[in-house]
């Protein structure tokens, strides 16, 4: 609970910067009506008055704060719906992208990670660790445009983006056959990391003196290793996955351009090319939450799943 | 009289015996190689190619990847190889630099938190917890869209002003760890003041996980650039880069694929061969690491 508190000043801060730097982008919100035909400088100010623009700084951003806090985040200058619709609309398509990746990556990566720890320079254990340092070393958005020559392009087998076929009513084996290709795009990139941390971390526990101890007791070979070994060397992998939340969300961002996925990549996009500011806030509020949430839920696991951490 | 070992004599022998295990480490000599010779083709780029990579040829469009063309032709006829070699030099030099400017910034930070202690590391600490905790490919995104696409300069400082937080948390932890050590107490009794013992004393001996860290850095440099500018926020054509290439890319991969794949593959080769010499540097710089690693 103090841990909770204690993430409050750095959500302010972290507000009171996005919005900083919103207010300092040349042309400003109302940039789209300079030039108008009929628009003269009293209708500017009238506009400006009437959304709050010639207020002190301090004030709208407090007047911002206490608004975004009561649920009502504003409506977007370009599409004049309400930014909270827009965003419950996007955050859902976003979070099963993600979640899927999550998934995915978690239940490759710890028997990838167990298996080449407990085979060390084993043909497996080269081949992964080879492999994984190459995917390290691919920039997420030329995968996805290989993935989508491949298999989009030359085999025709999968979609080439969207989230659905057009015209067609849900039907959920669509949307996987959707899913496919981002998910592997990002999936592939991550588990890299995940594969290499979980194996160095493997190969630390192994030598600990505990494991020759369960050993000398006459455990089975694989109780060691899934019971003892692997139980504690996943502990760190919680840590590494909630610091890596803000990479997933580039990732997401950059995967939702090229496949076109309407996530809140998507909405962040058009809405920069916009100014549409009020969007634009919304999102970066609602990402950084996430990830300072991120990391509080997994100070809070860490301290579970290791009684030797003590908050104090 | 103790025998005369100047600092220089042992220095070198220290460094010899580096550059010995960095030999010794087989993916990290190619990935030196792969990167000389990448640097080179973008250095000669107007020596070795007789195309200018910003001329349009309409009677040139997507051409397949041929003797005269060796990776073909994109959507304005410029021959494809000729813009990654000239990319290269764009791409390449903005990792180096944005490198430069993070490293100075984060050891400066990191040396003065460590150094000093008490309530300076705590505020700088926190400061660097903040900056860690922001999504940074989203500033850059605001930065891109505010300046309506980046220059060279402009990238390579907010870059620097990004990535330095890493740096400073490992040249802290270097420094609270030889402040105490006998040497710094040695030379502070000689009478040397803070300036000499941080510079001459403290920071030569944390050079090695600063020099991993800068070479690792330029790999993730250059992936944010070429990320940055493949999605039209970062170095802006006519000028090519390796990113804004993979840009155009998107439209026409479908008719000519090669476009899609050869930018793609030179930021990799470079990316793989900088982690590679990253690998053995570690491994050359810090002989424990080996040590831990290997026994078992």
């Amino acid at each position: 609970m103090r841990r909770l508190i204690g993430a409050v000043p750095l959500l302010l801060a972290i507000t009171a910067v996005l919005f900083g730097i919103m207010k300092s982008v040349p042309g400003g919100p109302l940039a789209i009506y300079e030039g108008t035909p009929g628009m003269t400088d009293e209708d500017m100010a009238r506009l400006e008055h009437a959304f709050g623009l010639d207020q002190p700084l301090p004030i709208q951003y407090v007047s911002w704060l206490g608004r975004f806090l009561a649920g009502d985040w504003g409506y977007s200058i370009i599409q004049h719906q309400p930014v909270l619709g827009l965003i419950g609309e996007r955050l859902p398509n976003t979070m099963l992208l993600m979640g899927t990746v999550f998934t995915v990556v978690l239940v490759l990566a710890i028997p990838i990670g167990t298996v080449t720890a407990v085979r060390q320079y084993s043909w497996f254990d080269h081949l992964v660790t080879g492999s994984t340092f190459a995917f390290l070393s691919t920039p997420t958005f030329w995968l996805g445009l290989l993935l989508i020559i491949v298999f989009g392009l030359q085999l025709r087998w999968l979609p080439l983006g969207g989230m659905r076929t057009a015209g067609v009513d849900f039907d959920l084996v669509d949307v996987l056959r959707h899913l496919i290709l981002p998910v592997a795009t990002i999936a592939l990139v991550q588990l890299g990391g995940r594969v290499r941390y979980l194996r160095a971390s493997m190969l630390d526990t192994i030598g600990q003196d505990y494991m020759r101890t369960a050993r000398a007791k006459g455990l089975d070979e694989r109780v060691v290793v899934m019971g003892h070994a692997l139980k504690n060397a996943a502990i760190p992998l919680v840590t590494i996955i909630a610091l890596d939340v803000p990479e997933l969300f580039a990732g997401a961002l950059v995967t939702e351009q090229i496949f076109g996925w309407p996530g809140m990549g998507r909405l962040l996009w058009d809405a920069t090319t916009r100014n549409d500011y009020p969007i634009l806030m919304g999102v970066l509020a609602v990402t950084s939450v996430l990830i300072v949430f991120a990391n509080l839920l997994a100070d809070v696991i860490y301290g579970y799943l290791d009684p030797r951490i003590r908050y104090s | 009289m103790p025998v005369a070992v100047t600092p220089e004599a042992r220095q070198r022998g220290q460094w010899q015996m580096a550059l010995e295990r960095f030999r010794g480490h087989r993916p990290a000599v190619i990935g030196t190689f792969v990167l000389v010779v990448l640097a080179l083709l973008a250095i000669g780029a107007p020596l070795i190619s007789p195309y200018d990579p910003e001329k349009t040829q309409l009677l040139l469009i997507f051409e397949r990847p041929s003797l005269s063309h060796p990776m073909g032709t994109d959507s304005l006829g410029r021959d494809l190889a000729t813009r990654i070699l000239y990319g290269g030099r764009v791409s390449l030099s903005i990792g180096v630099m944005a490198v430069a400017v993070a490293i100075t910034l984060g050891t400066l930070v990191g040396m003065v938190a460590g150094f000093y202690g008490r309530w300076i590391d705590g505020l700088l600490m926190r400061f660097v917890d903040m900056m860690l905790s922001f999504p940074d490919l989203f500033l850059l995104i605001l930065i891109g869209v505010l300046l309506k696409g980046m220059t060279v300069p402009v990238i390579v400082v907010v870059l620097g002003l990004l990535r330095w937080m890493r740096t400073s948390r490992l040249v802290r932890a270097q420094f609270l760890s030889l402040k105490e050590r006998e040497f710094v107490e040695a030379a502070r009794t000689v009478g040397a003041d803070d300036l000499r013992i941080i510079f001459r004393h403290i920071l030569p001996n944390s050079l090695a996980p600063i020099i991993v860290a800068a070479t690792l850095g330029v790999a993730g440099a250059i992936i944010t650039e070429s990320t940055l500018s493949f999605l039209g926020l970062g170095i802006q054509p006519p000028t090519p880069t390796w990113g804004n290439m993979l840009k155009d890319a998107t439209r026409d991969m479908e008719r000519a694929p090669w476009t899609a794949i050869y930018p793609g593959l030179f930021i990799f080769l470079a990316v793989v061969s900088i982690n590679f010499i990253g690998d053995g540097l570690r491994d050359a710089l810090d002989p424990r690491h080996v040590i831990r690693t290997q026994r078992r």
